[in-house]
């Protein structure tokens, strides 16, 4: 319908919504969004600009940008353990809860895109509330939980804690995605006599890869940024990075330039990976509901 | 799609069923407990029946951090979804700036919370930081440790910075799913740019602007690690929002009856309000369809 209509237009008109913009908006429209990135880069220059200097130049003299380039603040993060092993600790427990969170998560979108039964709805609507549960709420009765169950500071308490938001949100992502796959295929490969399993992993997985990724995407990313619950629910042996940078404060007051370091290579990972998912972003946000 | 009837899809959700009853039911199960429940130690427990939650609607403490935090996410919301929507229509329309503009925004919010509380915590000092070092060098009195509106001011800009991407993204999204067609309907009509807004992208991106709305209205409704590390939850307990105050009731003190009274009180605040949001969301989306 709506191309039909592009079609029947002159061809004069066609380009003139751009040209409409480009006449008036060029401008605006480059300021606009550069002052808007500017905001957002200027604090993570400024945390970049100090993990690259000294205590010394940070502390007594005031300057945009390093005069005496140093690498000493990360050289001490990746050679001291208490430090590295905050990464690793993060790390371990964050792969642990994508693998837990997608496993489970992929069979019951499958279920709810394709089939109507009896509390779906429901049951669709009270995983959403688990992603509005505030973790605080959440912080005492978990501590007491792994606790008692013996799994007090390990990777996979923090893991499994994590699944109270992840797994929601895997669901809806993957549902929403899944939704796009329509089901005549899924009965051509029973009618040419595939198993339900063979053809979920062999036929329907590859369909949805791109989803798969958005939403193993977005379980690394939730559980990488939380602090509160990986914070309560470990000691020393699991302990993750954002919880040692809480603790930089030594005797002679913070050490700004490590804790400044500590800080840029936290968002590494997450730079790394997100140009790969830029153009399904917005759906992961939307709960695969763009 | 049509969907067919079939109740054995009832053992493909079973395995999420089982753990997120371990990890939501059981805890929010223990909660409940708790909150009609006094104890003095020794694991020993007296019925309580429902004393907490009424020396919870007594007590000013509460009702301050609610109040500070409707404030906050109203706040948030004000600032956060007009902006987000001004970056939206401003996104570069083609080519390479679009991927970089789509990476550089979405930056902020992969960043570890309490790492971006520990960049607005640098970046508003006076002695070390650039704004707080700007302000100091126009003669701006800011100290968001001792000021209660700076402090303020400090939490609001820093959410702002964080989530306006969010908004943006998902107002972008939107904007693109509107056809070509239309823009050039309003062109032959003469509309003027406003009534292009208002009555062609604005309504196409109701269905994502909602959602954009439950999701910064949740999120900063649970808002823990960002002002906590920036403020503390001070100057005295100024920026003390709900999660804060929560925990230090239930981590700190290990006031569990009241905690737990607290605590199902928060959760119920955020469901009742989320499905309101949710029901409108719901029922945009089979309008759209």
């Amino acid at each position: 319908m709506t191309d039909a209509t592009t079609d029947q237009l002159p061809g004069k008109l066609a380009p003139s919504g751009k040209n409409r913009r480009a006449r008036t908006g060029v401008n605006t429209r480059a300021i606009v969004m550069g002052l808007y990135l500017i905001f957002l880069l200027l604090p993570i220059y400024w945390l970049l600009n100090m993990s690259l200097k000294t205590n010394f130049e940070i502390l007594n003299s005031f300057t945009l940008w390093p005069l005496n380039l140093t690498l000493e603040n990360y050289a001490t993060i990746l050679t001291d353990p208490a430090w590295y092993s905050g990464y690793i600790n993060s790390l371990i427990y964050v792969v642990m809860n994508t693998v837990i969170s997608l496993a489970v998560a992929l069979p019951a979108a499958y279920a709810f895109s394709r089939y109507t039964f009896l509390g779906d709805k429901h049951l669709f609507f009270w995983l959403l509330t688990n992603r509005m549960a505030p973790p605080a709420v959440f912080a005492l009765p978990f501590f007491q939980l792994y606790s008692s169950v013996g799994l007090f500071d390990t990777h996979i308490a923090v893991a499994l804690a994590h699944c109270l938001f992840n797994v929601p949100l895997a669901v809806w992502i993957l549902e929403g995605f899944m939704r796009g796959v329509p089901k005549e295929i899924d009965e051509t490969a029973y009618i040419d006599g595939y198993s339900f399993p063979r053809f979920f992993v062999k036929i329907f997985m590859p369909l949805i890869a791109s989803g798969i990724g958005v939403a193993a995407f977005f379980c690394f990313m939730f559980s990488w940024v939380e602090l509160l619950l990986s914070r309560t629910l470990t000691t020393v042996d699991a302990k993750p990075i954002a919880a040692i940078m809480t603790r930089t404060q030594g005797a002679a007051g913070i050490d700004w330039g490590v804790l400044a370091a500590a800080g840029v290579l936290t968002i590494v990972p997450g730079a790394l990976v997100i140009y790969f998912v830029r153009n399904y972003i917005a759906k992961g946000f939307a709960l695969g509901r763009v | 799609m049509d969907k067919t009837p079939n109740q054995k899809a009832w053992f493909l959700v079973l395995p999420v069923l089982i753990l997120v009853a371990f990890s939501a039911v059981i805890p929010l199960m223990t909660v409940v407990n708790y909150s009609v429940q006094d104890t003095f130690g020794n694991n020993e427990f007296f019925w309580a029946g429902l004393e907490w939650f009424r020396e919870l609607l007594e007590d000013d403490r509460m009702w301050d951090a609610l109040g500070r935090q409707l404030m906050f996410s109203g706040i948030i919301l004000a600032i956060e979804v007009p902006l987000g929507i001004l970056v939206a229509l401003n996104m570069p329309k083609k080519g390479v700036w679009v991927s970089i503009c789509l990476v550089l925004m979405s930056l902020p919010l992969l960043i570890p919370w309490n790492v971006v509380g520990t960049i607005w915590q640098i970046f508003g000092r006076v002695d070390i930081g650039l704004l707080g070092h700007t302000l100091a060098a126009l003669g701006i009195d800011y100290n968001y440790t001792q000021d209660p509106f700076a402090a303020w001011v400090t939490v609001i800009v820093m959410d702002v910075w964080h989530w306006t991407s969010l908004v943006a993204l998902l107002a972008y999204a939107g904007l693109q799913s509107i056809p070509d067609a239309y823009y050039q309907a309003a062109k032959i009509d003469q509309a003027s740019r406003w009534k292009v807004f208002r009555y062609i992208e604005l309504p196409k991106m109701a269905g994502v602007l909602m959602i954009a709305v439950l999701l910064r209205f949740m999120d900063s409704f649970m808002i823990y690690t960002e002002p906590f590390v920036v403020t503390g939850g001070g100057p005295g307990s100024t920026t003390t929002f709900l999660s804060i105050d929560l925990v230090k009731m239930a981590l700190g003190q290990f006031d569990l009856g009241p905690a737990a009274a607290f605590s199902l009180m928060y959760f119920l605040v955020i469901l009742l309000i989320s499905w309101v949001f949710y029901t409108v969301m719901v029922n945009l989306d089979k309008r759209g369809t």
